[in-house]
């Protein structure tokens, strides 16, 4: 199913892999970023920015290149699509004072990330009060069409994409993924820090009614892989 | 005589019907000049007693006993807190015999919390503890206070720590020590070395070397290689073939220790010996992932004589005489020459006596690496590693104790810790950066300034920026990283690809622990992958919560090599001597008929491997192509070098399927045929740039290196208050940061150690770059019809031998059988 015929972004496309949730279609990116091509908004989860500061201010001096690194990430993301609107889908600082500790060029770059389109900063539980400085708007959750964009998936959704849980496939080392069964879907974290959730996990499987597939993110492509054949465990 | 003894030693001597040894002497005598020392002396030479002698003579003159407020007079260091705790009850025999007015106490981790604390307020005479212990003490504001008196340090087992990245911590604390307290003399005691100068300059600081006393050599080793009746098997490393020549030794031996190289083989070992068992001799094991107070119980019961052999690892190589010990048996190939000479050391501690020891190779290639060890033992040669330089990641550890002591100023503490042998070419520019990354991570962003663990007064000194950072560094003390491991069950049925359904891990949960694996390991694996496991090959079901759930694949040749840990490398020196072995067949008069042949045949089918060349192979076998390769460099470099050439193959489109090694092989096949490959590009040394680089972006290795380094230098924490202390806390994944540090910050100073862990770790990468640049120019290539006589051990690794189970081991068996056939 090829959904996207604007010849400039068809290319983009090529190596990414279209699914579909609750009847909408959309483009799930190897970046680990959702492309809705009917809105022309762009879904990303677990940024977690400023990770690597909040654990130096606990004494572990983590390198303090993940926000850019996560940032720059998402710039090509962004410039590969151009989409009207971005939803971050909550814990998209890793704590509340994280958009404080923005260095001066990370803030250049969110700017320049959120210039000409919408910024909607869906809470999250490690960021439930992003302050104003951070530009966009906020949410607890929003609907795109038939879907509930939310931070923390709820059991018995219909039509819900959420984050929070990491997931991750282990099929020859750990990978991050998208999880869906066609009703619902779990975003991977996008953060360079965030860590991951074995998607055999009882907290992501039992959301899960119909056994799902994931999308697993490799290093040119998305890989669309059943879930029986990833590890289980850790 | 150059020093006298006191008269109630000489008396208390006397009195147990000993006369004074000469290095004891000579002990005594460097004490008195007021000069540190190295005393070199075998097992049984009374070398503790030498090491003590000056502190207890010296202790013993009443007007110490007067003086008010006397502090610590003698430190003691050893590697083993059980050593320390052996050695604290032989002391407390002369004291309380002589009735000496010493109190001697000792402190390990398992010390309690009270007494831990009256030892710092009122420290006894003597102290006895570790390495970490003594970091802990120092990182208090009562160092000074606790050490200001220290006369004597006395380190144990030096051989053995002097070389690791504990023996670089230990060398940072003594820096330390001769500062706070510059009249403390350290004596060394030592097991034989290469090269002694080594340890002398070690001991001391920017000093003359320290004296040097070597005690006289005992008597000859009685040293013999068991040549079974059996077949000599071609691949293995569990002797099976030899263990009923083992029992009968046993049976006529008092007490023996069956020294094993890896847990797999001391499981495998001391189940069959119970097998044959018919005597009902009480055999035990040890070794080091059983249980402490199992291990414990073992070690009483030897002391007490009621065992008759231990099946051991390394666990037992050091210092603890734990027994009368008649015999050793050494179960395959030693590895190295003097890690030999120390076990054989572990049988018959009098002197006068030989130590009997018999070596049991386990396959053909540890046949000739067993001779040329018996040569080197016999010839009393030695292949101790050379001197490392300095961890930066125990450096940083040990910046960030000293500041938890007290304020230091930087240009003293450069000055203390180029004082230690470990760190004498350290250079200002590196120090400077190691500070800069314990107070702030060492970034070329300056993002943490407000966060910094240690920060600079006004008056210049660097400072620790508040308790909680001393009371985490407290908990993290120690170089000591264990990896996080699942067990491992054996479940059976099939894989969740195979049956078509998810794999939910309630199949068979009661199955049988196979033991504990590292996590590192089980992540590269994919369910349906096999691998090898005490000696099996096993496909990975699931993992589910802490348990990897396996069934046993025979038949399916392992997908993945397997990183067996707790296996020692062959030494460079062995290798050297095996490679000369192999190239002079006259030499061949010393092996048995089989081993003899099975070279008469290489020779006649292929070609042997020189002494300075490396023989390459290439031949086809059921379909597939095969190269395999003899650099002699052992299992780490051949792993290294494995993945290397698989890459290479891979990018020329040679189709490579997988590698497997031993220490004196390696092979590769693949679906192409190899034949025609110029050998001399596909070894060429560039491999060690960009392909090694690229590589090591990807290596599960290196990020387990660069953990390590992260976990000692204190950017991880293990441990924190009111967390668990277990590795599976650590909160954020080193494989994240690695990547994330790589990408930004190439030239930070833990990629920097990591990489020098690496080179000489488990990559092995200088011992392979020394191999590639020997051989570069002198490869000999034999394309030939069909397998090699030498090859056919490295290609029964793809298929290793089986441990449990009859009908497996028969049809290994015959496969090992149409090999060897095919090979004549």
């Amino acid at each position: 199913m090829r959904l996207m015929n604007r010849p400039l972004h068809r290319d983009a496309f090529a190596a990414d892999e279209t699914l579909v949730v609750a009847g909408l279609a959309l483009v799930a990116d190897v970046a680990g970023v959702l492309y809705e091509p009917a809105s022309g908004a762009l879904l990303v989860a677990d940024l977690h920015l400023e990770k690597g500061s909040s654990f130096a201010r606990r004494g572990m001096m983590l390198p303090p290149y993940d926000t850019q690194a996560t940032l720059t990430r998402l710039s090509s993301a962004v410039a590969r699509y151009r989409p009207r609107a971005v939803v971050a889908l909550g814990d998209s600082f890793h704590d509340n004072d994280g958009a404080n500790r923005l260095s001066g060029d990370a803030r250049a770059l969110l700017n320049a990330l959120q210039a000409g389109r919408d910024w909607i900063w869906i809470s999250g539980n490690h960021d439930p009060a992003i302050p104003d400085h951070a530009g966009g708007a906020r949410a607890q959750e929003m609907r795109l069409g038939p879907l509930t964009l939310r931070h923390e998936p709820r059991a018995q959704a219909h039509g819900e994409i959420a984050g929070h849980l990491h997931p991750v496939a282990v099929l020859g080392g750990r990978r991050r993924a998208f999880v869906t069964d066609g009703n619902r879907l779990l975003m991977p974290a996008f953060g360079a820090y965030a860590g991951g959730l074995n998607l055999h996990a009882p907290a992501i499987a039992g959301l899960f009614a119909a056994r799902p597939f994931a999308h697993v993110l490799g290093r040119e492509r998305v890989y669309r892989v059943c879930v029986s054949r990833c590890a289980a465990g850790v | 005589m150059p020093a006298a003894l006191p008269a109630p030693f000489d008396h208390w001597f006397a009195a147990r019907g000993w006369s004074v040894r000469a290095h004891q002497l000579a002990i005594l005598e460097s004490a008195a000049n007021n000069r540190d020392a190295l005393l070199i002396a075998p097992t049984g030479a009374g070398k503790t007693l030498a090491g003590f002698l000056p502190s207890l003579i010296d202790l013993a003159q009443p007007r110490r006993r007067n003086s008010p407020g006397a502090r610590l007079h003698t430190l003691y260091i050893s590697p083993l807190k059980a050593l320390a705790v052996d050695i604290h009850r032989n002391l407390e025999i002369p004291i309380a015999e002589m009735a000496l007015p010493i109190r001697v106490e000792t402190r390990t981790g398992d010390t309690s919390a009270q007494k831990r604390m009256r030892q710092r307020r009122n420290p006894p005479d003597m102290l006895l503890t570790t390495p970490e212990q003594l970091a802990l003490l120092l990182g208090t504001a009562d160092g000074p206070h606790l050490f200001g008196d220290l006369k004597r340090i006395v380190l144990d087992e030096l051989h053995a720590l002097s070389l690791s990245k504990r023996g670089d911590l230990l060398a940072l604390c003594l820096a330390r020590l001769r500062t706070l307290a510059p009249g403390a003399r350290t004596t060394g005691l030592s097991a034989t070395v290469r090269e002694p100068d080594d340890l002398r300059r070690w001991l001391v600081g920017r000093g003359p070397l320290a004296d040097v006393v070597i005690a006289p050599p005992g008597a000859p080793p009685d040293l013999s290689i068991l040549h079974s009746r059996a077949e000599i098997p071609w691949a293995g490393h569990m002797a099976r073939h030899a263990l009923e020549e083992i029992y009968e030794q046993i049976s006529g031996a008092r007490l023996s220790l069956v020294f094993v190289n890896t847990r797999a083989q001391a499981e495998f070992v001391f189940q069959q010996l119970w097998l044959m068992n018919e005597k009902n001799l009480p055999i035990a094991l040890h070794h080091g992932s059983l249980d402490a107070a199992q291990r414990r119980k073992v070690e009483a019961a030897m002391a007490s004589g009621k065992l008759r052999a231990v099946v051991c690892t390394s666990t037992l190589d050091l210092g603890i005489d734990w027994g009368d010990v008649d015999l050793v048996v050494n179960v395959g190939a030693p590895k190295g020459a003097s890690r030999l000479l120390q076990r054989i050391g572990r049988a018959n501690h009098r002197l006068d006596e030989p130590s009997r020891a018999i070596l049991a190779p386990s396959n053909r290639f540890e046949v000739l690496e067993c001779v040329a060890a018996v040569e080197a033992a016999r010839k009393g040669e030695q292949d101790t590693a050379a001197p490392r330089a300095g961890a930066l990641d125990v450096l940083a550890q040990h910046v960030l104790g000293t500041a938890c002591g007290a304020p230091f100023d930087a240009d003293d503490l450069f000055a203390e810790v180029t004082s230690a042998a470990p760190y004498a070419h350290l250079s200002r520019a590196t120090f400077d950066r190691v500070v800069d990354f314990v107070a702030t991570g060492g970034y070329a962003l300056a993002a943490y300034d407000r966060f910094a663990k240690i920060k600079r007064t006004k008056d210049g000194l660097w400072r620790v920026a508040n308790a909680r950072v001393a009371q985490i560094w407290r908990m993290n003390v120690g170089t000591i990283v264990e990896s996080d491991v699942l067990k491992v069950r054996l479940t059976g049925g099939r894989t969740a690809s195979e049956s078509g359904k998810q794999y939910q891990g309630r199949i068979g949960r009661g199955g049988r622990i196979l033991g504990e694996i590292e996590e590192y390991f089980l992540e590269t694996l994919a369910p349906g992958d096999t691998f090898l496991f005490g000696g099996e090959i096993l496909a990975l079901n699931g993992i589910v919560e802490n348990e990897a759930h396996v069934r046993r694949a025979a038949g399916e040749a392992p997908k993945v090599p397997s990183y067996a840990g707790g296996k020692f490398p062959l030494s460079t020196y062995l290798a050297a001597r095996v490679r000369a072995m192999l190239s002079d067949p006259k030499s061949w008069k010393a092996l048995p008929e089989q081993v003899r042949g099975w070279l008469e045949l290489q020779r006649k089918r292929s070609v042997l491997p020189g002494r300075n060349n490396l023989l390459v192979e290439t031949f086809p076998r059921g379909g597939l192509f095969y190269l395999v390769a003899y650099p002699f460099e052992g299992r780490l470099a051949h792993q290294t070098l494995g993945m290397l050439l698989t890459r290479r193959l891979e990018r020329a489109r040679l189709l490579p399927l997988g590698f497997v090694c031993n220490d004196y092989s390696l092979c590769v096949y693949g679906r192409a045929d190899l034949g025609g490959v110029d050998m001399d590009a596909l070894f060429a040394r560039d491999m060690l740039g960009d392909d090694l680089e690229a590589w090591l972006q990807e290596s599960a290795l290196m990020k387990r290196t660069f953990r390590n380094c992260a976990i000692i230098a204190g950017m991880i924490e293990r441990r924190g208050p009111g967390r668990e202390k277990t590795g599976r806390q650590v909160t954020v994944s080193t494989d994240l940061i690695y990547d994330t540090l790589r990408r930004h910050q190439p030239d930070h100073i833990l990629l920097e150690a990591a990489w020098a862990d690496a080179a000489s770790g488990l990559l092995d990468i200088q011992r392979l770059s020394d191999m590639l640049a020997r051989v570069a120019g002198h490869i000999s290539h034999r394309a030939l019809d069909r397998v090699s006589p030498l090859a056919v051990p490295a290609m029964l690794e793809i298929g290793r031998e089986a441990v449990f189970g009859e009908a497996r081991e028969l049809s290994l068996h015959m496969a090992a059988e149409d090999l060897a056939k095919e090979a004549q």
